[in-house]
């Protein structure tokens, strides 16, 4: 579904002389959903070692600009997609979640990395398993840290995913809160993650 | 091959039965001292000439797998001029109070080096001028994350540890030192004063 | 020799014989106290952090303000805690290499030889001609991209943003050299206990002999652009200074305790990987203010690049040569006699089954990290698993400096000096 040009006709040269392109005809919701995958405004909440590779994305080789995100939104405010890239510990919890309520609808995120994803090879007391148990997300990219492709891979799917969106839904811009409980996923989802590990104080077995 | 460092014959002189023991193992030498002592011998391998030794590599703590053997802080100190290092030890019994004297006074790199010892291990340095957590929150209430008897995902379940999490405020997130600016107090919001004469000072109710 | 419009009308009086700009003898302060009063100042409580562009990670700054001046500076860490050590004593030694990546992500093959040295000397192991001068090579190729990251990220903080470009375009280069050697372009976990996961494949030292002869360039470029720049010499001479006795009580190490005037270079005091046969000047400032860290530092790339040409001469002399300890104990035997002889099945299955067992006791070795001594403490039992891994970690104890170099600077300043500690979280908090 693109733009089309009713005074163009079918005639295929459309020189600016030989016709006047005053108006086009499309879907609004493509028109939004272009216009919002083609200018995604990160905001890089870079933790740790996947965050350099995100500046390495975002440098001269594999260059961020050309799909519209070169301008890092360091305020949530301003910012359209989270990309959080590195591990999470349970004392920055509380911050992702402030900076992802502050974030305006309609925005999406990006987790990047295995630990942000699922909390990684760090299956201890100190790190959240994955950031899905704290704030939504839409795209999870694997890897530790995910080559520059892949994270940029992640991206196209998440412009994909936003192409596929009609801002008549309501519920796609639906704020998912933390709940009374003061969870975001149900306990016993958070609880399965590190389950079949167990949770020994015996060093000499394998984990 | 025993390279053992000059500086034990001479704490043994200075100290006696202070020293407790010494032993060599992958040719650096490691020396034992008691807890009462403990600032002194450090104080006098700082000062005096002929040991120097100016620089605090480290200070960091042991608790081995065996539950009978006690829990060490480890002393890492290093000699600039004269190029030499030495392993000091204070052993603490698990039945006693986990307790030792800070030496902030003399170097001050033992700041959050001794923060950090405390954080994970529950020994407190007296002496210290701030000795609060720091790599854990201030109110983290599942213990002291590198003893033994600590498992490795925790003491609560990651349902609960996740709700813990999510309840921090973090801008209420001041310590004690930074509440004592009586200044700023002022410009506080009034909610937060509130908490704060109420006696919150982190997160758990 | 001609400037150009970048080098301006100096902050400084003139330059000396070597083209360097000469110093405002450090101690001018104002009379009220070394605090430059600002109009209808207003005392604040100010939270930098821990999501902050300029904070070089997760660290949380909290100021307190009189104006623009700071008064006191309580920094909170712990915010990219991991667990590193914890999780450390549930792993064999082996399965420690990749966990070591990870804590200082600039410069991954350092912290992977540092780990192995220190296994290695609690075992009593001697490394092959080979391997040691591949592990310099990684150490110095670790050297230059960490110091390529500072560089790039401390320009962006003080307003500068083309050298963040040419720093990562550098970084790219080293990027696909370690990942023709081992796989990965950050996680690289390229030692093993007693050797190394793999050789250099063939054509790689061209490679490597075409990024030193090219880098260079690059250091003069930079140079060129803030080494005598108005605005960089205004911003970084006489902010942040530490006298040589504050950085020695304050256990500082790396270029934090280098620009402060002492010479104290762990390669050179406690010589490790042969280096004491190396042909390299240890660069030492003298004001210890942010502008000599960035001599340090720029001075020190241009030493690990002549470092990596020996390395290179020395490579080439030793094409084919083992790079793994020739102990069964440690290194897996070869897979056909492993097939074959009953005693290499045996070790190999000890191996992968159990892990390497050093004798029990203890170890600490330090190693010259980009950022500072980065220091591994083992203590063994005779199991597979240490009983304890201590990390001393050079940005932590740097990081404990800032308090004290902060005061009575400017907001901006506080910016600045905290690029200059050169930071990186990951080992901060481990």
């Amino acid at each position: 579904m693109g733009l089309s040009n009713p005074a163009a006709g079918h005639d295929d040269t459309t020189t600016v002389s030989a016709i006047s392109p005053n108006w086009v005809t499309t879907r609004l919701d493509f028109l939004t959903n272009w216009a919002r995958s083609n200018s995604l405004w990160p905001m890089p909440f870079g933790t740790a070692c996947c965050a350099i590779e995100f500046m390495a994305t975002a440098a001269s080789r594999f260059d961020l600009a050309r799909f519209g995100m070169e301008r890092m939104s360091f305020s949530p405010r301003q910012a359209d997609v989270l990309i959080c890239a590195g591990r999470l510990p349970f004392k920055l919890a509380p911050v992702i979640r402030r900076i992802w309520d502050q974030m305006p609808q309609p925005k999406w995120s990006i987790s990047m990395g295995a630990c942000a994803s699922s909390g990684g090879i760090f299956d201890n007391y100190s790190m959240v398993q994955g950031i899905d148990t704290i704030i939504p997300v839409d795209v999870y990219v694997p890897g530790c840290p995910p080559r520059p492709e892949g994270l940029m891979y992640g991206i196209l799917l998440l412009q994909k995913k936003i192409k596929g969106e009609t801002f008549t839904d309501d519920s796609l811009r639906v704020e998912k809160l933390v709940g009374p409980s003061g969870l975001f996923l149900p306990a016993e989802r958070v609880d399965e993650l590190s389950e079949p590990f167990g949770n020994s104080i015996s060093q000499t077995r394998s984990s | 091959m025993s390279t053992l460092s000059p500086s034990v014959p001479a704490l043994r002189s200075e100290f006696g039965p202070s020293v407790e023991r010494h032993l060599v193992s992958s040719g650096q030498t490691i020396v034992y001292v008691s807890r009462d002592r403990s600032h002194d011998v450090l104080a006098w391998l700082r000062d005096t000439p002929g040991q120097e030794f100016n620089y605090l590599t480290d200070v960091t703590a042991v608790e081995y797998r065996d539950p009978e053997r006690p829990l060490e802080v480890v002393y890492q100190l290093r000699s600039l001029g004269r190029k030499a290092n030495l392993r000091v030890k204070v052993a603490l019994d698990k039945r006693g109070p986990l307790e030792v004297r800070s030496v902030y006074d003399l170097w001050r790199g033992a700041d959050w080096l001794e923060r950090e010892v405390y954080d994970m291990f529950g020994i407190t340095f007296v002496g210290h001028p701030d000795l609060r957590r720091i790599l854990m929150w201030e109110t983290y209430a599942e213990g002291y994350p590198l003893r033994k008897d600590f498992p490795l995902r925790g003491h609560f379940s990651r349902a609960e540890q996740t709700r813990q999490a999510l309840a921090a405020n973090p801008e209420a997130h001041y310590s004690l030192e930074e509440l004592s600016i009586a200044d700023a107090y002022g410009e506080l919001p009034k909610e937060m004063q509130e908490r704060l004469a109420k006696g919150e000072r982190g997160f758990l109710k | 020799m001609t400037l150009r419009t970048v080098e301006m009308a100096l902050a400084t009086p003139g330059v000396d014989a070597a083209g360097y700009p000469t110093r405002v003898p450090l101690g001018v302060a104002p009379e009220n106290g070394g605090y430059r009063e600002d109009l209808g100042a207003e005392h604040m409580l100010v939270n930098i952090g821990p999501q902050h562009p300029a904070t070089h990670g997760v660290l949380r700054l909290v100021l307190e303000l009189e104006g623009e001046t700071v008064k006191r500076c309580i920094p909170h860490i712990g915010y990219l805690h991991s667990g590193f050590e914890k999780l450390g004593e549930y792993r064999q030694y082996n399965q420690i290499i990749p966990l070591t990546d990870r804590t200082d992500y600039l410069s991954p093959m350092a912290n992977n030889v540092a780990f192995a040295l220190a296994v290695e000397q609690l075992m009593g192991l001697e490394l092959t001609e080979r391997c040691k001068v591949l592990r310099v090579i990684a150490c110095e190729m670790s050297r230059i991209i960490s110091h390529l990251v500072w560089l790039g990220t401390t320009g962006i903080d003080l307003g500068a943003y083309t050298p963040f470009l040419w720093s990562f375009q550098e970084r790219e280069r080293i990027y696909n050299l370690q990942e023709a050697w081992t796989g990965a372009r950050l996680t690289t976990s390229v030692t093993r206990v007693g050797g190394l996961m793999a050789d250099v494949p063939d054509g790689w030292e061209a490679g490597l002999r075409e990024f030193t002869n090219t880098f260079p360039k690059t250091l003069q470029e930079i140079d060129t652009m803030f080494t005598r720049n108005a605005i960089w010499i205004g911003r970084t001479q006489g902010v942040g200074a530490l006298t040589a006795e504050e950085a020695i009580n304050l256990s500082l190490s790396g270029p934090m305790i280098r620009a402060s005037g002492v010479d104290y270079d762990v390669r050179k005091d406690q010589p490790y990987l042969d280096y004491d046969s190396y042909d390299f000047d240890v660069p030492i400032g003298e004001y210890g203010d942010i502008y000599d860290r960035y001599r340090v530092r720029l001075e020190e790339m241009a030493q690990s690049n002549r470092i990596l040409e020996q390395a290179l001469v020395r490579l080439g002399r030793l094409k084919g040569a083992p790079i793994n300890v020739s102990d069964p104990r440690v290194v897996l035997p070869p897979k056909s006699r492993a097939m074959s002889d009953m005693e290499a099945m045996i070790f190999h299955f000890k191996q992968v089954m159990e892990g390497v067992k050093p004798p029990a006791g203890e170890a600490y070795v330090g190693v010259e990290n980009p950022k500072g001594e980065l220091g591994t403490y083992l203590v063994s039992d005779g199991t597979s698993k240490p009983v304890r891994w201590r990390i001393r970690p050079p940005s932590f104890i740097n990081l404990a400096s800032l308090p004290t170099m902060c005061e009575g600077a400017l907001l901006a300043d506080v910016i600045a000096i905290n690029a200059s500690v050169d930071i990186v979280m990951g080992e901060v908090d481990r």
